[in-house]
């Protein structure tokens, strides 16, 4: 244990207790806090994100390398399971990720809908329950340093995820979220036999002790068949093509929040595991897949490009734009090179921000014109709504990777990993990697600017009620009358709770694009000591 | 001053930011139904004094680090170290990045370049702009296009003039497009990304490769590490470089977005061709020269680029009807000289072409925009006999069309000049091959008459003949052009801009000192009469008609600029969009078809499985039994 007094220990745990007994207490008191219930998420989702911060501010950064903040007591001794968890230069970014989205989505739900009326509107005790378990998950499987509490975590996950597209979903909801629970539960079964294969071999689950001992003990077949199983399970919920079909379903049908908690950091779960199990505790096998890897991940990037230039419904396009994203992360992963990583690990968190933000402006969209197929949006976004539109581009041409904003540096670093991967790595193959990255690169341009040429240019088709009285041969005063306000009410700009939740993205995308230094100092010594063993 | 160059940079950049988020701040609500117009115009207002007091502070600063190197560069008279900081480092587990902003004799004299033209456009857009509801955030990307400018000149570090080269990729996107009702402006905008942005994933790359061979990024590491890197490595990395200087400077094959990009305002094309953007291509080959000299098939290839772009668009210009598309051609054939300077060996003479290239070329799209403005339309069909009208715009725009073909004393006759002499030179010695060599002087001869015929095309059917001009209906111009004024000269603001440029269009030449070849001088100023006279007999015949006529049968192509554009699509954008098609259905029937066609077979071995659950009870004892057994055989096998 490190450092003195009861703070860092206290810390992690408060991560989680926190809105652990906050969906607790919905359950014990649900009568006293009924009246109260937008504040509670709030309150207890804003308590998380200050907690996060002070992590933050108490980190000490000049050992970004090893875990801080470490607890480890024995859970379960029977089955060797150990409360451990812990943070390093890795995880610290993706909790305060975590916790940041998570008040966010709060503040989306509870300022927002309040004004309208039509707070939380179906079962919001359930929704806010959801939330908080959600985010108990996510921040545990940043934290945890155990093989099976990682797998615990990391599953607990899928339920809340489940429901939230399942109650609060779309039209197709039903399938969507049996979809995404099934396809993600069988990569877990995969995960899981490889975590108890590295058990079976090692005799521990402690990822600390595994990741220094750099896969020793264990034969190179074992680690390539225990890199294969954990990989499968992690690919699900990156996702890796060609086992993506779950994503653009669930992001289609998920709720505003659930999509930008599911493309903010439960994709994040996928690759971090990457970063902090399959990579350092499996040196060898890593060297032996990550030749497929880097195929499957660049097969991915232009796969989810062109996937999306030929996409007409906005929310599926962002979705299909994710599996281009984490192709990038995968390919940073795949090159093993300190550099590579370090752009993966980047461009995780820019995913995060950005592909949050476009969730939120695609949900907002969608809000307003009740639909997000681009042809019946008609275009003119910039004409009638013109701060939503400008925030849109903005969102979008971060997110096609330009430079000075967060987008550019992962990708840019994970090419330049794949233009000198590690030794003991095909170069040439690498090469062409990179090579085809580059061009998916220039798709995925592509497919933004026509999104925005689509949407936000053009002439603003009539609105809804014009239209109606224009169709109507014999327009009914009465009608068009009870129609135009709900038409205006709906084509309504930015509204503050909407601007309050997307300012902060907005900042940190700015922030990191224009010192991407803040992230890499962080997780560049952390990535050498994963990648010791590696020649 | 070492802070003078990151000072030059940010200051526009911060004024872009606070331009887009301040103009309208504090935002009072309009007081009556005309307010919003008023609100407007306020905001203009302070818009405008937001971008242009940190350009004119930033063009300060740019003349004070030049002062003491004036036009060092171009004389080749002393080394002068770079005046400059490094403001840290960001490691990336690799090669680090260092974040330098520097001036050295190149970017100092750059710098200046860059800023007095967007100095003047801004000033220039204020009048030109006056009624556009969107002026503020216009005017926020010019400074932000300003900026990013600036980052590639002063930058130190190769990384971080791409993050500059990048953004200046973005603005161009949003300024092409500022016009967005109409479709064409839309598709214009995307169109000058992309293709810039093809360009620059090689560009990217060839930094990879300039800065792994070197083990840093820094240009100055890079330009020393060159002579010990093997010939395969410097001739990769150029052509890799040589990509993104298509893209950015409109050089064959990448060139085909600047035409297209006239849909923007007049100012930005100014901008684009002058200061900014297409600069910066002949820039990064002058500030690694090294690399590329010691590269000589790159320095082949290029020239037969060049050799091929100029003569081409200068063809092209010629045949074209809409005035900013000739000077857009025109800027293409007058960027492939630069090119081809630089092939021939003569950074200095490119660097000269390209500084005087966008003093003129600055001062005749700010010409063709008050023509345009007070035309109405950018057609040359619709004017003619505009030199009474526009006495000031006429005489300045002479002076540019002058400086064009290269007629002396005007600027461009020296540059064009040094740049030809460049090439007779490379003809004999240097590194071109022979054939590559012939091919750019023939070419550049032969562009030098087309030039002078396509310029005194331009000037005789705008300024001369018969007015045509047809009255267009006020007050609500279409969008796509500017709004029409009803006076004979174009306001102030627009009017000080020009007259002061063309001051340096006139007599910049001279500064570059005046050693010239008088033989070539003499070649290029009879040929560019030649093709004058030649358009002039044409246009004499019969005012009315076009002269382009005198192409003959070559007309039709030369309009189309070779079908370029046409064989693109089919070549690239179709198939890409027949792919992305084909990879959704793929998506859709195959990929996923696989997981819905395993969960359909999980539900059709649940069905079979359900036969066994049939509620008979002996049916169940007999499975157990039979499962103990098998059990307990496997345990006496197994242990």
């Amino acid at each position: 244990m490190t450092g003195t007094g009861w703070l860092p220990v206290a810390l992690p745990v408060a991560l989680l207790a926190v809105p652990l007994l906050g969906a607790l207490g919905l359950v014990v008191l649900p009568h006293v806090l009924r009246p109260v219930l937008r504040a509670y998420g709030l309150v207890l989702s804003g308590v998380t994100l200050a907690l996060a911060a002070l992590l933050v501010a108490t980190f000490d950064y000049e050992r970004p390398a090893s875990p801080q903040f470490e607890l480890d007591v024995p859970w379960i001794p029977g089955l060797g399971l150990r409360l451990h968890l812990g943070i390093d230069g890795i995880s610290l970014p993706l909790v305060a990720l975590t916790a940041l989205l998570t008040f966010l989505c709060f503040g989306y739900l509870s300022w927002g809908r309040a004004r309208a009326g039509e707070f939380l509107r179906a079962r919001p005790r359930a929704l806010v329950f959801t939330l908080l378990v959600l985010e108990v998950g996510m921040i545990g499987t940043f934290l945890a340093l155990d093989l099976l509490l990682f797998f615990v975590f990391f599953e607990i996950v899928l339920v809340p995820m489940y429901f939230l597209i399942g109650i609060w979903g779309g039209e197709g909801r039903r399938a969507a979220s049996i979809k995404f629970i099934l396809y993600t539960l069988l990569g877990s079964v995969v995960m899981l036999l490889g975590l108890l294969l590295i058990w079976a071999q090692t005799g521990t689950f402690d990822i600390e002790a595994l990741a220094a001992a750099h896969g020793s003990g264990m034969a190179r077949s074992v680690q390539i068949l225990a890199f294969v199983a954990i990989g499968i399970g992690l690919a699900v919920k990156t996702p890796m093509w060609p086992l993506h079909t779950w994503l653009p379903d669930a992001h289609t049908e998920a709720p505003t929040t659930g999509s930008v908690l599911l493309a903010g950091v439960l994709l994040k779960m996928g690759t971090y595991g990457f970063a902090r199990i399959a990579i350092p505790v499996l040196p060898e096998g890593a060297l032996a897949v990550a030749p497929w890897l880097g195929a499957l991940a660049v097969v991915g990037i232009v796969y989810g490009s062109l996937a999306c230039l030929a996409q007409r419904d906005l929310k599926r396009m962002i979705a299909y734009s994710s599996v281009g994203h984490m192709g990038f992360v995968l390919l940073g992963f795949a090159t093993l090179t300190p550099t590579g990583i370090n752009g993966a690990l980047f461009a995780n968190v820019a995913h995060g921000l950005i592909t949050g933000l476009l969730f939120f402006l695609a949900g907002a969209i969608k809000d307003r014109y009740h639909t997000a197929d681009m042809t019946a949006l008609g275009g003119g976004l910039l004409a009638t709504l013109p701060r939503l539109g400008s925030v849109l581009t903005f969102a979008a041409v971060a997110s096609l990777g330009l430079p000075g904003l967060a987008g550019f540096w992962g990708e840019m670093l994970a090419l330049l990993g794949a233009f000198r991967p590690a030794d003991g790595l095909p170069r040439g193959l690498f090469l062409t990697y990179m090579v085809i990255g580059g061009l998916g690169a220039v798709l995925t341009a592509a497919y933004f600017l026509v999104m925005l040429s689509r949407v936000t240019h053009g002439r603003p088709p009539p609105l809804p009620a014009e239209a109606e009285a224009e169709a109507v041969a014999e327009p009914r005063v009465v009608e068009s009358l009870a129609a135009r306000p709900v038409a205006t009410l709906a084509h309504r700009d930015v509204r503050p709770y909407e601007l309050l939740a997307w300012t902060p993205l907005v900042a940190l995308i700015l922030l990191f694009g224009l010192w991407p230094g803040l992230l890499l100092s962080l997780t560049t010594p952390a990535v050498h000591t994963l990648l010791g063993a590696l020649p | 001053m070492t802070t003078f160059p990151l000072m030059a940079v940010l200051l526009p950049f911060v004024a872009a930011f606070a331009g887009l988020l301040l103009s309208r701040r504090p935002h009072r609500p309009p007081p009556a139904s005309s307010g919003a117009r008023a609100a407007d115009r306020q905001a203009g207002t302070r818009a405008a004094w937001i971008a242009i007091i940190p350009t004119a502070v930033s063009a300060a600063l740019a003349a004070w680090l030049a002062w003491d190197r004036g036009f060092a560069f171009l004389n080749n008279t002393g080394s002068g170290a770079p005046t400059g900081h490094t403001y840290g480092t960001i490691i990336t587990g690799g090669i680090p990045i260092s974040l330098t902003l520097q001036a050295d004799n190149l970017s100092a004299l750059l710098g200046v370049l860059v800023t007095l033209v967007a100095l003047a456009v801004q000033v220039y857009s204020v009048g030109y702009l006056a009624d556009d509801p969107r002026y503020p955030s216009y005017s926020a990307f010019i400074s932000l296009f300003t900026s990013a400018m600036l980052l590639v000149v002063y930058a130190g570090d190769l990384l971080v003039l791409y993050v500059g080269w990048e953004i200046m990729g973005l603005c161009s996107y949003l300024l092409i497009g500022h016009w967005w009702e109409d479709r064409g402006n839309s598709r214009a905008a995307v169109k000058a990304f992309l293709v810039t942005r093809l360009g620059d994933v090689g560009f990217l790359f060839g930094i990879f490769v300039l800065g792994s061979a070197a083990g840093s990024f820094r240009v100055a590491d890079v330009l020393a590490k060159v002579p010990e890197m093997s010939q395969a490595t410097l001739v990769t990395a150029t052509l890799l470089l040589l990509a993104g200087v298509a893209g950015k400077s409109a050089q064959v094959p990448l060139h085909t977005w600047l035409p297209d990009a006239m849909a923007g305002p007049t100012p930005i094309s100014a901008l684009i061709h002058a200061a900014t953007m297409v600069a910066a291509g002949i820039f990064i080959v002058a500030r690694l020269f090294p690399a590329f000299l010691a590269a000589p098939p790159t320095m082949d290839v290029l020239a037969v680029l060049a050799a091929v772009g100029m003569l081409g668009a200068a063809l092209a210009a010629l045949a074209q009807d809409d005035l900013k598309r000739v000077l857009a051609y025109s800027t293409v054939s007058q960027l492939a000289y630069m090119a081809g300077g630089l092939a021939a060996g003569s950074d200095t003479a490119a660097i000269f072409h390209l500084v005087t290239h966008g003093a003129f070329k600055a001062l005749l799209f700010l010409c063709a925009g008050v023509v345009i403005h007070h035309v109405g339309s950018n057609l040359m069909t619709r004017m003619g006999g505009l030199r009474r009208e526009l006495p000031i715009t006429f005489t300045t725009m002479t002076i540019g069309l002058a400086a064009l073909m290269g007629i002396p004393p005007a600027s461009g006759f020296f540059s064009k000049d040094a740049v030809i002499a460049a090439m007779d030179d490379a003809v004999t010695a240097g590194t071109l091959t022979d054939a590559a060599a012939l091919l750019l002087y023939g070419c550049a001869l032969a562009t030098v008459a087309v030039t002078g015929a396509y310029a005194t095309r331009a000037w005789l059917r705008t300024f001369f003949g018969r007015a045509r001009a047809v009255p267009v209906p006020l007050p609500e111009p279409p969008p796509g052009t500017a709004h029409v004024v009803d006076v004979t000269e174009a306001p102030r603001t627009m009017l000080v801009p020009v007259v002061l440029l063309a001051v340096p269009a006139l007599l910049l030449g001279l500064a570059g000192g005046l050693h010239m070849e008088v033989g070539v001088a003499a070649v290029g100023v009879v040929l560019a009469l030649l093709g004058a006279g030649a358009v002039y007999a044409f246009w004499r015949m019969d005012p009315l008609a076009d002269p382009a006529r005198l192409l003959g049968p070559l007309r039709a192509p030369c309009e189309q600029a070779f079908y370029v554009d046409r064989g693109y699509a089919a070549l690239f954008v179709r198939p890409v969009l027949a792919l992305a098609r084909l990879v959704v259905r793929t998506d859709d029937t195959v990929v996923d078809g696989a997981v819905r066609g395993s969960g359909r077979t999980v539900r059709g071995l649940a069905g079979v499985l359900r036969l066994a659950q049939n509620g008979n009870v002996q049916l169940y004892v007999s499975g157990l039994l039979a499962g103990v057994l098998l059990i307990a055989v496997g345990a006496v096998v197994f242990t």
